[in-house]
């Protein structure tokens, strides 16, 4: 194996880890922005110009406050449940191409860790991961709230999975390839999946918010029934690690959905953009393009935060099992049959 | 027997069983999502405390202040009425005679040597202000402000007397 490709392996990695706690953690920032717009408020402007300052303050925060480890919880599954959450939250990021490939030193660089060729189901296993964090959080804080918590998350991400999953095949009977970056590259331009697959996208989206935890499905969260369910007996870092995991699953979701539905960094006028900037300006501006859709998919999960009340546990069931897994298997059956006379004219 | 609406405001809901669209969610999300959007763009109703503040009422209760007359004299002669009035005891007193030289000082032969207002215990229900005979103490101030120690909210002469005339008005030629 050359240096270079080393080289260029560990710039990307450390790029997109760095990138990926700068987002997260302005994430936090945005999300009170947004919260505050919504209600007519101004939000945090203390801490640095527009309050830009307040993420460091709230790290700051999360370091300083007491650790609390409850006597009756499990210390060793205690520690490891945010530790695991916030690892599997890293793990999505690295099959997702976030730009075409970009010529450099002399060099061609694919924007993209590793393109494996399975990259879809890798997503899939990693956002099943993410479950365990909750639940060994959960259930080695040993308190019925947080147990309760445990309980409604491993259930509901399980059930969701499946519509997930179903709505996923619908695209693969387009795409034909389970590799992010032969998906992405198919979306040339303006033919984005989600003109082909809108249902199949509207499904996803409903998936995605309940796989991040995020309102109106969070349910294992749940302030108000759970006093913060898993998190109830955390503090400090951990407490921290729980929060970051949410706001990074958040992230990568969005990219996801960015990459499979919105066609990546591609974007109408993409070719004349090319040849006018070159191989390395070029593919830069896809990548700005790329992002733009994540933040914009991020800013949509928060919008919906602040408008949609919380799901009751049994019409969260009753949504997944009786509503999204028909219209899923629906979805599937049409685009087949669609597929295959349109093969055979 | 179904009771008859006296205000004749009563609305009778008709609860239909909801059809498809309503079933469906997502245009009554939609629609909320609208109204949450256009929110973004309203008028801030938010007041930035220390720059800016709010407009106060004309009666509104502040902060204690001990007044001084024309001349510049502390007006309070300890009688204890206001302390004797206060619902909350916030207010205590040692009073002491006026010594001769000191007539350009206090008003009365009795003045009050140290007054202390617990500013914790205080519920600013004006009631020392209506109490004075001598009109001496007003809840004319501004918030009180907050502070870390529990000691540091009981207000001494140094924080309730009025500022003297003659430094006031040297405090304005400052500034003017």
């Amino acid at each position: 194996m050359e240096t270079a490709f080393l080289i260029e392996k560990t710039a990307l990695v450390l790029v997109l880890f760095i990138l990926t706690l700068t987002i997260a953690a302005y994430s936090t920032w945005a999300e009170r922005k947004v919260a505050a717009w919504l209600q007519d408020r101004v939000g945090p402007n203390r801490a640095g110009i527009f309050g830009l300052l307040q993420p460091l303050a709230d790290g700051g925060k999360m370091f300083f406050k007491e650790e609390i480890i409850p006597s009756g919880a499990n210390k060793y599954l205690f520690v490891a449940g945010p530790s695991l959450a916030l690892l599997v939250s890293f793990l999505g990021s690295a099959v997702l191409p976030f730009g075409d490939t970009i010529e450099i030193f002399g060099r061609t660089v694919p924007l993209q860790v590793t393109d494996i060729n399975v990259g879809v189901l890798y997503i899939f296993g990693v956002v099943s991961l993410g479950v365990y964090g909750i639940m060994i959080g959960g259930w080695a804080s040993n308190n019925k709230y947080s147990l309760m918590g445990a309980i409604r998350g491993a259930s509901q991400n399980i059930s969701y999975e499946i519509a997930m999953g179903l709505s996923i095949i619908a695209l693969l009977l387009v795409t034909n390839s389970l590799s992010f970056k032969e998906i992405a590259a198919q979306q040339h331009g303006w033919h984005w999946n989600v003109l082909v697959q809108p249902l199949g996208f509207l499904i996803f989206l409903v998936c995605a918010f309940a796989e991040t935890n995020r309102v109106p499905f969070d349910l294992p969260e749940c302030e108000t029934e759970l006093i913060g369910g898993y998190q109830t007996e955390y503090s400090a870092f951990k407490m921290g690690a729980y929060m970051f995991a949410e706001y990074i699953n958040m992230f990568v979701s969005s990219a996801v959905m960015a990459v499979l539905y919105f066609g990546g960094y591609n974007y109408p006028g993409m070719d004349a953009v090319n040849a006018m900037l070159g191989p390395t300006w070029g593919p830069l501006v896809g990548v700005a393009v790329m992002f733009i859709k994540i933040i914009a998919f991020i800013f949509f999960f928060m919008w919906v935060r602040w408008t949609v009340p919380r799901f009751r546990y049994d019409q969260l069931m009753d949504l997944g099992w009786k509503v999204l897994i028909p219209l899923a298997i629906a979805n599937i059956v049409i685009t087949a049959i669609v597929i295959t006379v349109v093969d055979k004219l | 027997m179904i009771m008859e609406s006296l205000s004749g405001r009563k609305k009778v809901l008709e609860q239909k069983p909801m059809n498809f669209w309503e079933r469906m969610y997502l245009p009554a999300i939609f629609k909320g999502m609208a109204i949450t959007f256009m929110h973004m763009f309203k008028k801030k109703e938010t007041i930035h405390y220390p720059e800016q503040e709010r407009e106060f009422s004309e009666n509104w209760r502040g902060m204690h202040s001990l007044k001084r007359d024309e001349q510049g004299r502390e007006r309070c002669t300890a009688c204890g009425l206001c302390a004797l009035s206060c619902p909350a005891e916030a207010i205590t007193m040692i009073a002491a005679e006026r010594e001769k030289g000191e007539e350009h000082l206090y008003r009365e032969e009795k003045y009050a040597a140290v007054y202390e207002i617990n500013m914790l215990r205080c519920i600013f229900c004006g009631l020392c202000e209506e109490a004075c005979p001598k009109e001496a103490i007003y809840l004319d101030g501004p918030i009180v402000p907050a502070d870390y120690l529990r000691k540091d909210f009981i207000y001494g002469k140094d924080k309730l007397v009025e500022m003297p005339i003659t430094e006031l008005e040297a405090l304005k030629g400052a500034t003017v």
